[in-house]
């Protein structure tokens, strides 16, 4: 395979916003296959309208989106919800599914007319069951579960929905430290293991700088990209936020408040 | 996932307590016919009577068949409610779906003879009368869609249904302090609700609206389940969320608008049977709850029907206050014990 169709993303001088209102402006990258990559930035800078965009929930202001060696806007649906899965800051609508019936419901793009599963579905499902070490929820309602747990279930429907891009808003939020790196390095073996490129939005940066391969900073100007730990000695990092509050380690990969 | 097989002997019970409720159904009324004589008759033998032949096969059956068409349908139009609003108190009454319809009726039975009081009733046929309730119904519907997506609140969608049922209970007195004696008893007595006095051309006709209903509704299984997740998620799953939302609603419309047009506006029905019928099959997934709530809604229907019909009396209850007294109080005590209703 030539280098270039490693890209399962490729995203030049994109503008996002609404309503021409541009909210972030000239965002480029590329992820290839297998790479996990977090966005990071300060509330309101655009990360999650940026993975709306990419997610096809709202049109881009201008630039290019190119998924899987073709322009985003000219995949239809049923194509593209065979290339990307999202996993939403928003809760399911009925919290009455249980676990299966949550996680089957991702390989919706594969059945037919009523939503049989054929013995590949129920695979898969397995498969994301175990993954995310949800075999002994199997039968739990969603609303008995707790966040974590809930997080692992939306996350394990968008593994089953097997699509070479999964993007996650916020995955983290609401969740204790545990149940972070929890979810962040189940996302990092499934990239990894599987070859899937995962993006996701975040603000623990700390837990980003030690487990993704790329970072796309949103800093409102130049919206740098590149590996942990080149963006660190490119003092990127530095002027994420406001320096008088926090002030950036870079020995330590971590923000320390200014005393 | 969850395999079919395993509610396999929860719908052979609903078949046969539906099969029971008919026959009690059927062997109740007016006039009194010995149960053997209700077996016989339907088995096509000859029941001792021929006036009991023609009372089971002329009216009984008929009103039977009607009930589980108006419950099953009814029922049918609240699960999709309740899916497409994400609102497990939604349903073809609380979203003022149903005063649509009567709004439609009333204006049709009390409007026309109100602009024309010359004309006779004759040319306001059953078709106008399904049409027009209809109509209402949709157009209600239509405007609840339109609002649902912007008020993201379910409270304030089950506020302006209620508000809607204002709005078309002011507009319906109105016409009915102008219009004349006759036509506001029509309109009166519709609004009673009824199973009974369908002709046969009638009867067909809200087969095949039901039917229609029934077969969109089964086409739009594979949305429905994507809906339980949210729009975007079903979105995201390749669901043309378009498309699907007007199946759907064309779906509620034509069952909650034909069944009320035929049979009144019956309460509670719609938002109770789709609760009731998850204590049983614990499952979200559609292609289970469809069957499931048609043959419960069948079965109340056919029970409440039964209760109107006062035994051995030639007075019927009107139906509509029978559903409620029946539906309110098992919604009332799905709210106090499970405490919060979920869909």
């Amino acid at each position: 395979m030539a280098d270039g169709n490693r890209n399962i993303l490729s995203v030049q001088d994109l503008n996002i916003g609404y309503d021409s209102k541009a909210v972030a402006k000239h965002i480029s990258f590329e992820l290839e296959a297998g790479s996990l990559c977090g966005v990071v930035g300060i509330n309101g800078i655009g990360k999650s309208t940026l993975l709306r965009t990419l997610g096809g929930f709202q049109p881009k202001l201008s630039g290019k989106v190119v998924l899987h060696q073709q322009i985003l806007e000219n995949h239809t649906s049923s194509s593209l919800s065979k290339k990307l899965s999202v996993v939403l800051t928003e809760q399911p609508a009925s919290k009455n599914l249980t676990v299966q019936e949550l996680i089957a419901l991702g390989r919706q793009p594969y059945t037919n007319w009523l939503g049989s599963l054929s013995s590949n579905d129920k695979e898969k499902i397995q498969e994301s069951l175990d993954a995310f070490l949800l075999e002994e929820l199997r039968h739990r309602k969603c609303h008995e579960l707790s966040d974590g747990q809930l997080q692992r279930v939306l996350v394990a429907r968008a593994m089953a929905q097997d699509t070479p891009l999964i993007l996650l808003d916020e995955p983290t939020t609401h969740l204790d430290l545990y149940h972070k790196v929890q979810i962040l390095k189940m996302l990092q073996e499934l990239a990894h293991n599987k070859q899937k490129t995962i993006l996701f939005t975040t603000h623990e940066i700390d837990l980003a700088i030690q487990l993704c391969d790329r970072i796309l900073i949103l800093d409102g100007k130049n919206n740098p990209f590149g590996n942990p730990c080149e963006l660190i000695e490119q003092k990127h990092f530095d002027h994420l936020f406001p320096s008088e509050m926090v002030q950036f380690d870079a020995k330590t990969g971590t923000y320390k408040v200014n005393k | 996932m969850e395999n079919p097989r395993s509610y396999r002997f929860s719908f052979v019970l609903l078949a046969l307590a539906l099969l029971l409720s008919c026959l009690l159904n059927i062997s109740s009324g007016s006039v009194s016919i010995p149960f053997a004589d209700v077996i016989s008759s339907l088995l096509g033998k000859n029941a001792q009577l021929a006036t009991w032949d023609y009372i089971i096969w002329d009216y009984r059956m008929p009103k039977a068949f009607t009930s589980i068409l108006v419950g099953g349908g009814l029922s049918l139009s609240g699960l999709l409610m309740q899916t497409l609003f994400r609102n497990p108190l939604a349903g073809p009454f609380v979203l003022g779906i149903s005063s649509g319809a009567s709004l439609g009726a009333a204006l049709l039975l009390m409007g026309t003879s109100m602009l024309a009081g010359f004309t006779s009733f004759s040319f306001i046929g059953d078709v106008s009368l399904a049409i027009a309730a209809s109509i209402g119904s949709f157009l209600v519907l239509a405007v609840v869609m339109i609002v649902a997506q912007r008020v993201k609140d379910t409270m304030a969608l089950l506020i302006i249904g209620l508000m809607f049922g204002s709005i078309t209970s002011a507009i319906v007195s109105i016409l009915a302090y102008f219009s004349s004696a006759e036509s506001l008893q029509r309109f009166i007595f519709w609004s009673f609700g009824s199973v009974g006095n369908l002709s046969t051309d009638q009867l067909l006709l809200l087969a095949a609206i039901v039917v229609i209903g029934i077969l969109l509704s089964i086409v739009s299984i594979k949305s429905l389940n994507a809906f339980l997740l949210g729009e975007n998620y079903a979105r995201s799953l390749g669901v043309s969320l378009k498309k699907s939302r007007l199946t759907i609603i064309i779906a509620t419309g034509l069952l909650a608008g034909g069944i009320t047009a035929f049979a009144g506006p019956i309460a509670f029905v719609g938002l109770a049977v789709p609760h009731l019928t998850r204590q049983i099959f614990d499952t979200m997934e559609h292609k289970i709850l469809i069957p499931a709530v048609m043959l419960y809604g069948g079965i109340l229907m056919l029970l409440c029907d039964t209760l109107a019909q006062l035994p051995n009396s030639a007075s019927v209850l009107p139906i509509n206050a029978i559903t409620s007294l029946v539906g309110a109080p098992v919604v009332i005590w799905l709210l106090v014990r499970k405490r919060k209703m979920m869909f």
